[in-house]
């Protein structure tokens, strides 16, 4: 095939919104999906913000954790989470219950609005 | 003088019964444990490389301890983080996994953490973790617990600030012989194929899956000597070098 072995998130993947958001937590007959990674390279990992669509709106979302298992000491969930995120970079929801990977704490300056709201840390 | 038995007669003269002396040294000595990622892999590497890489680990154990755990072990593993509060973060597992060979061999450790599945793969000879502490001992009946990921939650969630439970310190480490219950199908891999050779699951499967999945068993596998790979030699040597130089 044309296109390389892709893994963690790009587009079409599923994905699990994790805080406690409207949008994310309100059923709807489609599961959210990704439409574009903000990235020069379409895979997303953690950290890297990705265009969702959730009922049948676009929103800007902030990955925080993949399936694919990354570097030795990080953490590899068992699903594809997701915090909802406004284009300032302030997220919608509340609460963030899931563990979140400590390596988000690195860009302080551009999540710290996410981190705050986050309970867990692995 | 001698002595008379109930019948009257003379009773034959019976020697004390010889004391049984334990000796708690001897017993330690008795008991080996060589990790894993000491022995080196099958191949046509210099074994200097493997010696060079020994020396560095005996180091490294010399400096910080790291104890003697199986795959099924429960861990609770404190790492340097610059990144967390108090610059340490614990994290409590399952050892699902043991890998790689000298100054690389890594552990998986899985837990459940509100309702999400959390693995994380520590390097055993890297600095930065700061502690490992086994909570509890347990061997289970197979080497590689992947499967976990396909099982019912419940069997993954681990309390994050449970106690260690207390070693007997004696010679056999005890093998817990629970049967898992896996979610509905479809699974990450085939785990009912012989391939896999797992003695932990319950497969509900229905006997029609079970006889299908054995038409992929190679039963000529166990007799290929080209493959056989005997460590015994390769391990008492290791053993006697590594033992002596921890002594130090």
């Amino acid at each position: 095939s044309v296109t390389g072995a892709c893994q963690a998130i790009q587009k079409l993947t599923r994905v699990r919104v994790v805080d406690n958001s409207a949008l994310g937590n309100t059923p709807y007959h489609r599961p959210p999906k990704c439409i574009h990674v903000y990235n020069k390279n379409g895979v997303g990992k953690v950290g890297d913000t990705i265009l969702l669509a959730i009922k049948g709106e676009k929103k800007k979302a902030l990955i925080v954790g993949h399936k694919m298992p990354g570097p030795a000491m990080t953490p590899r969930f068992d699903s594809n989470n997701v915090v909802l995120i406004e284009d300032n970079g302030n997220p919608i929801g509340t609460r963030i219950k899931t563990p979140i990977p400590y390596i988000l704490r690195r860009r302080e300056g551009q999540f710290s609005k996410v981190l705050a709201i986050a309970r867990n840390f692995v | 003088s001698y002595r008379i038995s109930s019948d009257g007669k003379p009773a034959k003269f019976q020697p004390p019964p010889k004391p049984v002396i334990i000796d708690k040294q001897k017993q330690k000595e008795e008991r080996r444990f060589l990790s894993p990622e000491f022995i080196p892999p099958r191949g046509r590497t210099d074994p200097l490389k493997f010696y060079m890489e020994r020396k560095d680990m005996i180091q490294r154990r010399k400096v910080f301890n790291i104890p003697e755990f199986y795959v099924g072990h429960i861990l609770a593993v404190t790492t340097a983080n610059p990144y967390a509060s108090e610059k340490a973060s614990r994290f409590v597992g399952i050892c699902i996994q043991r890998g790689g060979k000298g100054l690389g061999a890594t552990f998986v450790l899985r837990n459940v953490i509100e309702d999400q599945g959390v693995e994380i793969c520590y390097e055993l000879y890297n600095p930065q973790i700061q502690a490992i502490e086994v909570l509890k001992l347990e061997k289970r009946l197979d080497d590689n617990l992947m499967y976990l990921r396909d099982a019912l939650p419940e069997y993954s969630t681990f309390d994050v600030n449970m106690k260690p439970v207390s070693r007997l310190d004696h010679e056999e480490v005890p093998v817990n012989k629970l049967q898992v219950r896996m979610k509905p199908k479809p699974w990450s891999k085939r785990w009912e194929r012989p391939k896999f050779n797992i003695k932990g699951i319950k497969f509900e499967l229905p006997e029609k899956k079970m006889k299908e999945a054995q038409k992929w068993s190679q039963p000529w596998l166990e007799f290929d000597m080209l493959r056989e790979y005997d460590t015994s030699k390769i391990e008492e040597k290791i053993w006697k070098e590594v033992s002596e130089e921890l002594k130090k």
